[in-house]
């Protein structure tokens, strides 16, 4: 059922499926980048239909805080998205409602053409009940802050889990994918390690690969280098800019390493206070950012 | 009072058998604990307030009345209802569901413990509720409580002798029909100690290595 209110970037369902023509400020050479042969990295992620997303008057609130107050923005399908904005705007909350790890208060999210929140009965919207979640959060995947590995399994069976029991893989299947993803990020050799044995930064790496391994369409990443000793950071953000450009995933992201967004987003939103006080691509936001708050925003990151 | 070794020797099997009872009626009643512990807990995680506050109140009473009334009531009340269970039976049974309603309290405080992260990297990865239970909150929970659940095998060794008031032949009443029968009460009250130090201070030492294996990781 399509939307009704339309914000102006956003795209109708009928338009999201066209995803090979990128709406403006999609950048195009990530098309041409991936790698032909299908071997290697490439291999390991997921391609085709990324969905994409949209806020619709979207309304959160904790108590008496209303960190969202109706929201718009859209995010087209494939692109790359990171959200900057100063601690307490509301970006973490943004990427949990869309992991469904907070409940919406009002408005509607959209993923593709179908709601988050809300199923169709009888042609009249209703609150999603668990089974809907379930087939929503299938698309979706997040890497968190603090890696959240399960310590009682081993590497492999992080990854695996998941798979076997959400998926219905098969133990092969999994273990397989598994071991191709591992390669990827570079862990190969720690298969059978456990979390606890693993640097901050292995940790991470694995977190992804436990993320790529459900075969997510839209993957969410929450500040996913800043729980890292700073001699890691460069790892996991190579290990993300390689997934970025060899991948169809849309991705949502929230950092506050400037470099990092430049090179891994095609547009940035820049918040404050729950609303979008600008956006647009990395390279003008950093470089003439429009707004007076987008400017003291970055300067005062700089200068930490 | 002489200690009688001759007499020492002789009652020492009755004894024997006494502590053989304790034993059994301690592991079982424990192994009841672990299970109905477990049963509590997650009757209490149900959406219903009403029944969580049911059960609730059902644990807090079990949890704060003596365990000899409870011995009473198993032995002696229930049979009116048509319920007749031997002694040994009926205190196994009390004793385990006198002790989950500590072992719940266990189990609650160990889940209550664990990051809410683990919780949403379960539903990021979109994995069923049994799942989450089954493959990564009990494992996790589990670990953690082992050595408050080893004390309470200890604490439990250690009340098992309430079961004498129905008549289960355990350690102390052993003791107390040898001695009423020989009008000498030293040798079996002394025996019975020390073979109770002797239990408790191995399964310290066994919770103890528990601890140190678990605590490391
Ligand atoms: N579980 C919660 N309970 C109550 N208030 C919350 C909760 N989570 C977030 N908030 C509040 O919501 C607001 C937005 O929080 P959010 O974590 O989304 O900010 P953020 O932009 O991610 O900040 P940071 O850069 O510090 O991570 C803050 O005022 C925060 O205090
Ligand atoms: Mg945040």
């Amino acid at each position: 059922m399509p939307p009704t209110d339309t914000a102006p970037e956003a795209p109708t369902p009928e338009e999201s499926e066209d995803a090979a023509a990128p709406a403006e400020g999609v950048s195009t050479e990530k098309k041409g980048a991936r790698k032909e042969d299908g071997d290697g990295a490439a291999a390991a992620l997921p391609h085709g239909d990324a969905p994409g997303i949209r806020f619709e008057k979207v309304v959160k609130r904790f108590g008496s805080n209303v960190v969202l107050r109706e929201l718009d923005f859209a995010v087209e399908p494939g692109e790359r998205v990171t959200l900057i904005g100063p601690s307490g705007s509301g970006k973490t909350t943004i990427l949990r409602l869309l992991m469904t790890l907070e409940k919406l208060d009002d408005g509607v999210i959209w993923i593709g053409d179908d709601t988050l929140w809300h199923m169709d009965k009888g042609g009249r919207r209703v609150p999603a009940n668990q089974k809907h979640l379930h087939e929503m959060r299938k698309q979706v995947g997040m890497v968190f802050q603090q890696f959240n590995l399960f310590p009682n399994m081993n590497v492999l069976r992080n990854l695996t889990e998941g798979p076997v029991r959400v998926l219905g893989a098969s133990k092969d299947e999994a273990v397989e994918r598994a071991r191709g993803l591992l390669d990827m990020v570079g862990l190969a050799d720690k298969e059978n390690a456990h979390p606890s044995q693993l640097s901050g930064g292995q940790q991470q790496r694995v977190a992804i690969a436990r993320a790529l391994a459900m075969q997510p369409k839209v993957l969410l990443l929450d500040e996913v280098t800043s729980a890292l000793d700073p001699e890691l950071v460069v790892g996991v953000q190579d290990l993300l800019r390689d997934i970025a450009r060899e991948s169809d995933l849309t991705m949502l992201c929230v950092t506050h390493e400037m470099n990092f967004a430049r090179d891994i987003s095609n547009r940035v939103l820049m918040f404050d206070q729950g609303q979008i006080v600008e956006e647009g691509p990395p390279d003008r936001i950093f470089g003439e950012p429009a707004e007076q708050r987008t400017r003291e925003f970055l300067q005062a990151v700089l200068a930490s | 009072m002489q200690w009688d070794w001759n007499y020492t020797w002789d009652i020492l099997p009755d004894l024997l058998r006494g502590l053989r009872t304790t034993v059994l009626a301690t592991i079982f009643g424990y192994l009841i604990a672990l299970v109905l512990g477990m049963v509590w807990t997650l009757l209490r995680r149900s959406p219903s307030r009403v029944f969580n506050g049911a059960v609730r109140w059902v644990t807090e009473f079990i949890r704060s009345t003596p365990l000899i009334p409870q011995l009473f009531f198993v032995y002696y009340v229930l049979p009116a209802w048509g319920l007749t269970i031997g002694p040994l039976t009926a205190g196994i049974i009390t004793l385990g569901i006198h002790y989950s309603t500590y072992t719940a309290e266990v189990y609650r405080a160990g889940i209550a413990d664990i990051p809410r992260g683990q919780w949403e990297a379960c539903t990021a990865l979109n994995l069923p509720r049994s799942r989450v239970w089954l493959d990564v909150v009990l494992p996790q929970a589990i670990r953690r409580v082992i050595p408050t659940l080893g004390n309470y095998l200890i604490a439990m060794f250690k009340d098992s002798p309430q079961l004498l008031v129905i008549q289960v032949t355990e350690m102390l009443l052993a003791a107390y029909k040898a001695g009423t029968e020989s009008y000498h009460m030293l040798e079996p009250i002394t025996l019975v100690g020390v073979l109770f130090i002797i239990v408790s201070v191995i399964s310290s030492i066994l919770v103890r290595r528990l601890e140190r294996r678990y605590a490391t990781n």
